[in-house]
């Protein structure tokens, strides 16, 4: 008998109480919790998500989509930032105010681990943000490239684009997501409460999270 | 490195009584889970909807158990078609040897770890070693546990019994020996200890060609896993090797991606009380240009079906790991994790351990003793878990006997052999009245003992209540009696 079979049998033996004719649908699921737990309209979605970035210790900017080349380009500065890791499909204009003397790397799948600890920040859009939990979710989709490029870098800036991308719960954003893609969640930068639950930011992860929050309308 | 295992421990009573003596846990654990308690409180207290998402949660687990064999085989099904391929591993034994075999046919000698309760139950980092296989622990806690050659304490918080200035003097003195020393002059500052922590293993994750993880989920409909972390080395774990070896237990499964709506809500709340962890990762199969490019999915019985097979039993296989349990839990505060001698520490460990291992041990026939049944733990479990009623039952079981499912075959269960299972629980109930913080929450435990409606006594009193109900005592005045006719005054601590 192999192991597979071996175990299922076991399974099979140890619900002898489930009667044969049960279909996994019949056991009862109540699903009366919140879809949202609070309705907010387009910009107090995008404020909450803000404040909940900030909570966790990201930086979040608030701009609109003429002022997201600009801010790029001031956190790039004000990091010192030289070589800067760019995902396939990442509007061009986002960088168009960083100077040529920031370097783009083209994130390749020959762009080994290595070389990525070798640069200073990623800019990533991303593919949903959840404001209630305050929540970046990269999809490795246009703008996101592949997950090493958003982890080995120090320093993340990610530009969110409201109220498009923002929604309000969990449970919206898995609606939107494939899970046939791999997913980061991002919440907050990388983090740890190991050593006598002090919390320090930036242990593997980028110690820094810079978050555009681009609205218009 | 870690030879230590949990196995060959003392019983709960004689381990408690050497850990409660030790002031640095006590005063350790005293503060943290005091700490964990208060967050966690605020933010569950933050949606309105908590218990029936609480609901919801444990509904959704009911359903997956009575139907595993179903969800398993669609688990299995749909990881395949993703690239992934599955393993089963009826026992412990048998996962080390597919592990094992997995990273000898990628030809590396050295294995990054993700935290994982799995792999820790089944020793696989102790089989790698005598492969020749070296396994390096990278959640934080973990490598301090690894460099300290010592045993994880808590379950979210593995190094939980050491403070600061332990850490430091590991650190400085261990980490030669794996790499990368710690910096000359190391200080006993958290940031500064993380931050050695960071270039002690980003060496090894640049380097790294297989990593071992264990999973939080598994949805069935899709074939998805599901790591949930703060750090970022699982991150580092899940994407930058070329194989990534997930061991997980089958009752990790859930049967829909909608499903993850209920428990990424659930679980950082009751864990690490935040909104959200930092860093959750989600992955199918494989993917070409991002991540491993080999992806094997070894799923652990070792005990779980025997678990499944007990119908009040059954319910802790709803577990998410969560740990709320541990730090709301009296006698986990006092005793620490190392006296429940498993990975599981705490009320899930005295439920838990007991059922994958069986209760022929001196060890695993106490832990069932080991609460105050002051029902903490059932009101804070995310997945609603009556922990009270299991304890209970299983009490029974060790003093009693009974039937149960042993290796997938029903069996009786004698009791526990001449007066060893009395004499643990008189101990460990000699203990608890011994330590009255342990049984602060009188009301609670006097509400509880009448919820629960006991027709016999469980422990030492079996053989008085053998032949008659036990009347509504109410618990302080069974304590106040205990206390009068004990020969010596109690102490607290
Ligand atoms: S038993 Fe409940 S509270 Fe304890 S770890 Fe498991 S899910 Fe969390």
């Amino acid at each position: 008998m192999s192991a597979r079979e071996e175990i299922l049998g076991r399974v099979r033996r140890a619900l002898a109480d489930v009667p044969a004719a049960e279909k996994p649908g019949d056991v009862p699921v109540v699903r009366d919790y919140l879809r949202v737990h609070d309705e907010l309209t387009p910009g107090q979605a995008a404020r909450l998500l803000a404040e909940n970035l900030a909570e966790y210790r990201a930086v979040v900017h608030r701009t609109d989509t003429a002022g997201i080349p600009g801010r790029v380009a001031a956190s790039l500065a004000a990091r010192g930032s030289r070589r800067v890791v760019v995902p396939a499909g990442l509007p061009e204009e986002w960088l168009s105010a960083a100077g040529p003397e920031v370097e783009r790397v083209p994130d390749a799948p020959d762009l080994g681990p290595r070389e990525l600890d070798a640069v200073d920040t990623v800019v990533t859009g991303c593919a949903v943000a959840v404001a209630e939990t305050g929540t970046l979710v990269l999809d490795a989709g246009p703008a996101q490239g592949s997950r090493r490029i958003t982890l080995v870098p120090d320093h993340h800036i990610c530009v969110v684009r409201a109220p498009d991308q923002v929604v309000c719960s969990v449970g919206q954003a898995l609606e939107r997501l494939d899970p046939a893609r791999p997913l980061t969640w991002i919440s907050g930068p990388s983090a740890t409460s190991d050593i006598e639950l002090s919390r320090v930011e930036g242990v593997h992860g980028p110690r820094l999270l810079e978050v555009v929050l681009a609205t218009d309308r | 490195m870690s030879g230590r295992t949990h196995l060959g421990m003392p019983s709960f009573p004689d381990a408690s009584r050497t850990s409660t003596r030790n002031t640095t846990l006590r005063a350790n654990l005293g503060h943290a889970t005091r700490t964990i308690r208060g967050k966690r409180d605020r933010a569950v207290a933050e949606l309105a909807d908590w218990d029936r998402l609480r609901a919801a949660g444990a509904a959704v687990k009911d359903r997956t158990l009575r139907h595993l064999d179903h969800y398993l085989e669609q688990l299995e099904e749909r990881v395949t078609a993703a690239g992934g391929r599955v393993h089963w591993a009826p026992d412990a034994a048998a996962a080390r040897r597919i592990v094992t075999d997995l990273v000898r046919a990628t030809g590396e000698r050295e294995v990054l770890k993700v935290k994982s309760m799995a792999t820790q139950e089944i020793g696989l980092n102790t089989a790698l070693r005598q492969a020749g296989i070296a396994a390096y622990e990278t959640d934080l806690a973990e490598l301090i546990v690894q460099l300290g050659d010592d045993l994880p304490s808590h379950i979210l918080v593995p190094a939980i019994h050491r403070n600061r200035a332990e850490i430091r003097e590991i650190f400085t003195t261990r980490m030669g020996d794996w790499g990368r020393p710690a910096p000359e002059g190391l200080g006993d500052d958290p940031a500064e200890l993380a931050e050695a922590a960071r270039r002690h293993l980003r060496e090894k994750f640049l380097r790294a060609r297989v990593a071992v993880s264990g999973a939080n989920f598994m949805v069935a409909e899709t074939g998805t896993l599901v790591v949930v972390e703060s750090e970022g080395n699982g991150r580092m774990c899940l994407t930058l090797p070329e194989t990534l070896i997930s061991v997980v237990g089958i009752e990790k499964v859930v049967p829909t991606w909608q499903d993850l709506e209920i428990y990424l809500q659930l679980l950082p709340r009751s864990s690490t009380a935040e909104r959200m962890n930092p860093y959750t990762s989600t992955w199918t199969g494989t993917t070409d240009g991002d991540g491993p490019r080999e992806f094997h999915l070894v799923l652990l019985d070792n005990g779980r079906t025997d678990t499944l097979a007990d119908t009040v039993g059954r319910q802790v296989l709803r577990c998410i790991r969560c740990s709320a349990c541990l730090n709301v839990c009296p006698v986990y505060e006092r005793a620490g994790g190392h006296a429940y001698g498993s990975p599981y520490p705490g009320p899930i460990g005295a439920v838990l351990t007991p059922q994958l291992r069986g209760t022929g041990t001196a060890l695993d026939a106490s832990l069932p003793f080991a609460s105050s049944l002051c029902g903490a733990c059932y009101d804070v479990c995310p997945v609603a878990i009556d922990i009270p009623e299991v304890l209970v039952h299983l009490r029974e079981r060790v003093v009693e006997g009974g039937p149960a499912t042993v290796r997938g075959t029903r069996t009786t269960i004698r009791p526990a052999a001449g007066h060893a299972a009395e004499r643990a629980a008189m101990r460990a109930a000699t203990w608890l009245l011994d330590h009255p913080g342990a049984l602060r929450s009188g009301q609670r435990l006097a509400a509880r003992t009448r919820r629960l409606h006991p027709r016999r006594l469980p422990g030492p009193g079996a053989a008085w209540t053998a032949t008659r109900d036990l009347p509504r005592v109410p618990a302080e005045s069974f304590r106040d009696w205990w206390r009068r006719n004990r020969p010596e005054e109690g102490t607290d601590r």
